[in-house]
């Protein structure tokens, strides 16, 4: 049986309200939107906040719109269960939506949500586990020790960034809407993320993540996404990939873009993909295409080097590298996906 | 100064909506829902199994969806709808049915249950699938089912006994006729 520690709870109706709570209690505080990251963390006392603010009756942060410029705006406590099934979100953003269907089970999806899932914690095999499971092994860097159970006489925290939809995103050049009670700033969700298994978000302790802005996709774009899990029902990914391609109107790859995810403390995009993949025409010359996503899928082994910071055998996973950027880049030059073993 | 400080020894009353009935409940703020079904209103039926969002034994109806009761803090669930596994043969007689509920009676027939330790979650989310569509195909079956596991029967079974209902044209959908249920 686990159960949370005790806390205060707010529930705020409104945006200022919620704001003006967290301005209060900073740190102290944890912003509670579905729960199910948060509650099963504080559960295994990886956080103890003494008060937790929930979201769920605040108005306007949910919904998915397409905007006066074609950019697609989504609300943070958008249920992922809506993003995954939105027409708008499978038609415009593939990758996203393909993403977002693939996290945890039905029950979670519904209940977690898009900013919850872009927020979500750091994940390691050493970390997620009860607080007497953590006292038996001895403690590690991400919460209450000195050490790394990764890596033997490391100093820096590589719990693995594991959330599906942050590749996706990254992919497409999305934006974040962050607020404070005294303003509001927009942040490229590339420069969100820091290779710090610890805390890899760059988010003050009073802001909140309220909206999600993709810019208006290319009419030519393509995209699919990847992943690699235990059991094909609920778990967090192994691996996660997902692929950019914006074909022209001719059929020519103008741009691609490869991000990967639950490797490292952060998720990264693979260097040299787009050159590689630029140029190339999947429809009219696919065995050239084919070359150039093996070669990417290449690059992709090469600047990956799984550790042993989840479940299971991570130089399998290092091997799952190239196949799974190689399928998702197929597939998105398909206009399928996702690329899942079951 | 009083009432606060009385509020906070006592927690707080909350109005919870279970199975139909209005229960008032005093509960600390990190209580969850699955805590207070179970160890307030007796309702053990919800069950206990990882406490973290894996397993789905705790599986309840929230506004009709299945929820991960054990993930959900009690006052979150305030001012929606509560449906346990206790809730559905009341709910099916009540409609004019008699016994259990079909989908409690699919489970039976086809045995779908070993241990019995996930079938309350496992029947909440068949029902709610065929609450919303009466005729699933077998991949929306597993689909549905995912997030509910079961370390007996291989699933088999279960899937039999959605199989099973989704040919007789789901007889659970709530809006189906009394009459419709008993043929």
């Amino acid at each position: 049986m686990l159960r949370l520690p005790s806390f205060r709870l707010e529930q705020p109706d409104t945006l200022p309200q919620a704001l003006a709570l967290l301005d209060q209690a900073g740190p102290e505080a944890a912003v509670l939107a579905g729960g199910t990251d948060l509650l099963p963390n504080m559960k295994h006392e990886l956080r103890r906040p003494s008060v937790v603010i929930a979201l769920s009756r605040v108005k306007g942060l949910t919904g998915i719109a397409e905007a006066a410029d074609g950019a697609i705006e989504i609300g943070a406590m958008t249920p992922l269960a809506e993003v995954a099934q939105s027409a708008l979100v499978a038609r415009a953003l593939p990758a996203l939506a393909q993403a977002a269907a693939l996290v945890a089970g039905p029950q979670l999806r519904q209940r977690g949500t898009l900013g919850g899932n872009v927020l979500l914690d750091t994940r390691c095999q050493y970390v997620n586990q009860s607080h007497f499971w953590r006292s038996a092994l001895g403690f590690c860097l991400k919460k209450d020790g000195t050490v790394c159970h990764v890596v033997a006489g490391g100093s820096r925290c590589v719990a693995a960034a594991s959330a599906d939809t942050v590749p996706a995103l990254m992919t497409l050049g999305a934006v974040l809407e962050v607020a404070r009670h005294d303003r509001t700033r927009q942040l490229p969700i590339d420069a969100f993320f820091v290779a710090d298994g610890i805390v890899n978000r760059r988010l003050e302790p009073t802001e909140l993540l309220t909206r999600v802005r993709v810019p208006r996709p290319a009419a030519g774009h393509r995209g699919a996404y990847g992943k690699l899990r235990e059991r094909g029902s609920i778990d967090f990914p192994l691996l996660g990939v997902a692929a950019r391609l914006d074909l022209s109107e001719a059929g020519v790859v103008e741009h691609a873009d490869l991000v990967l995810t639950s490797l490292a403390a952060a998720p990264r995009r693979v260097a040299g993909a787009a050159d590689a993949l630029r140029g190339s025409a999947p429809g009219h010359a696919p065995a050239e295409f084919e070359t150039a996503v093996r070669r990417v899928a290449e690059l992709a082994r090469r600047q990956c080097r799984p550790l042993p910071n989840l479940p299971g055998d991570h130089e399998w996973r290092g091997e799952m590298v190239p196949v799974y950027a190689r399928r998702t880049l197929l597939a998105a030059a398909a206009g399928q996906g996702p690329v899942h073993h079951v | 100064m009083l009432v606060r400080g009385l509020r906070r020894k006592i927690g707080v009353i909350l109005q919870l909506q279970v199975n139909g009935d209005v229960h008032e409940v005093d509960v600390p703020d990190h209580w969850t829902l699955l805590e207070v079904l179970r160890y307030r209103l007796g309702l053990t039926g919800s069950k206990q199994g990882c406490d973290k969002g894996d397993c789905g034994a705790c599986t309840v109806l929230l506004d009709g969806q299945p929820a991960i009761s054990c993930l959900v803090l009690a006052r979150e669930a305030e001012g929606r709808s509560v449906l346990t596994i206790e809730g559905l043969a009341p709910r099916h007689v009540a409609a004019g049915g008699c016994g259990v509920d079909p989908v409690q009676a699919a489970f039976d027939a086809s045995g779908a249950l070993q241990c019995g330790f996930c079938q309350s979650g496992m029947i909440l989310s068949a029902w709610a699938l065929l609450a919303r569509n009466p005729r699933p195909r077998p991949e929306e079956v597993r689909a549905a089912l995912a997030g509910n596991l079961c370390r007996c029967t291989g699933y088999t079974q279960i899937f039999d006994a959605v199989a099973r209902l989704a040919t007789a044209g789901a007889a659970t959908a709530p809006e189906t006729s009394p009459e419709a249920v008993r043929d």
